[in-house]
């Protein structure tokens, strides 16, 4: 059976999707995806969709499951790669991805999930780590 | 006046994505730019769903047309579903029967030219689309 492969890299889980899905195949995507949310604790998924050219409601509604039920599990989403016309019909359409994260490529779209998944480190979480005299 | 006629049997979700090839096929043969197809094919897309959740399947016409000098692409589903008893509800933003966003009649309308929606229940639903190789 057809898949789109899931590449893991530390936190994040990574997929580009190289064809205009069908249904079968984004299901089980969706599902792929979400297994392996649970399964390796990721913190972020991305999806870069910079090849496909046509996102219906379908696909839609697939990118907004993938993004609420990570959420659940406490990973963000975050598609890239959008081609204009692809946003454009979507507002026409009268789409909103709810819950997903857009950005411009992939390389935004890794800074957007760092942030987004605080790790780059707060100042308070930093004091916290100062030892205490006992243990000098 | 036509000047391309051809039918595509809808049985099963295989054939949504060599559909949508073939109105590309139509569209980039007449030239239409890259936004306008993506708003077709879309609306195409929206409505194939319908005909397959709603109706089992049924047989969309395509054709080039030309009419005051203006060329576009015309795509007709056809259907001996159910039909619809309120058209004019199931025209609605957020109205559907299915658990589903209801996104797609008014979406599809919005992404085209020219929308036709005939139903008639226990006989069936006919939709009509027209985009023109301009976009208007
Ligand atoms: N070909 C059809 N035959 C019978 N009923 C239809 C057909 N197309 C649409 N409908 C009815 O019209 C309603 C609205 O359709 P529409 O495509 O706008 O929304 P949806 O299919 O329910 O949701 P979405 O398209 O956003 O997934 C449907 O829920 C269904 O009841
Ligand atoms: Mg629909």
């Amino acid at each position: 059976m057809d898949r789109i492969p899931i590449l893991k890299m530390g936190p994040y889980l990574l997929v580009t999707i190289q064809v205009d899905l069908y249904d079968r195949l984004a299901l089980t995507l969706e599902n792929d995806l979400i297994n392996m949310v649970s399964k390796t604790g990721a913190r972020g998924v991305l999806i870069d969709i910079s090849a496909v050219s046509i996102v219906d409601s379908f696909m839609g509604r697939i990118l907004g499951n993938i993004a609420s039920m990570s959420r659940i599990m406490d990973a963000e989403t975050v598609v890239v790669g959008m081609q204009p016309a692809v946003a454009i019909t979507l507002v026409e359409l009268g789409l909103t991805l709810q819950g997903v994260y857009t950005a411009l490529d992939v390389e935004k779209g890794m800074e957007l999930l760092q942030t987004k998944i605080g790790i780059i480190e707060d100042p308070e979480d930093e004091d916290e780590e100062v030892p205490d005299d006992d243990t000098v | 006046m036509i000047l391309s006629k051809d039918t595509m049997q809808i049985v099963h979700e295989q054939n949504v994505v060599p559909f949508r090839n073939r109105v590309k096929e139509l569209a980039t043969k007449i030239g239409m730019s890259l936004v306008n197809q993506t708003k077709l094919i879309t609306a195409a897309s929206e409505l194939v769903r319908n005909m397959l959740k709603y109706a089992n399947g049924g047989k969309i016409l395509l054709e080039i047309i030309s009419n005051n000098g203006r060329t576009g692409v015309r795509l007709t589903f056809m259907d001996e579903g159910p039909g619809i008893a309120d058209v004019q509800q199931a025209m609605r933003d957020g109205f559907s029967t299915g658990k589903s966003l209801g996104l797609g009649l008014p979406g599809a309308k919005r992404l085209v030219n020219e929308f036709d929606i005939k139903s008639k229940p226990g006989e069936g639903t006919t939709v009509t689309i027209t985009h023109w190789k301009n976009g208007r």
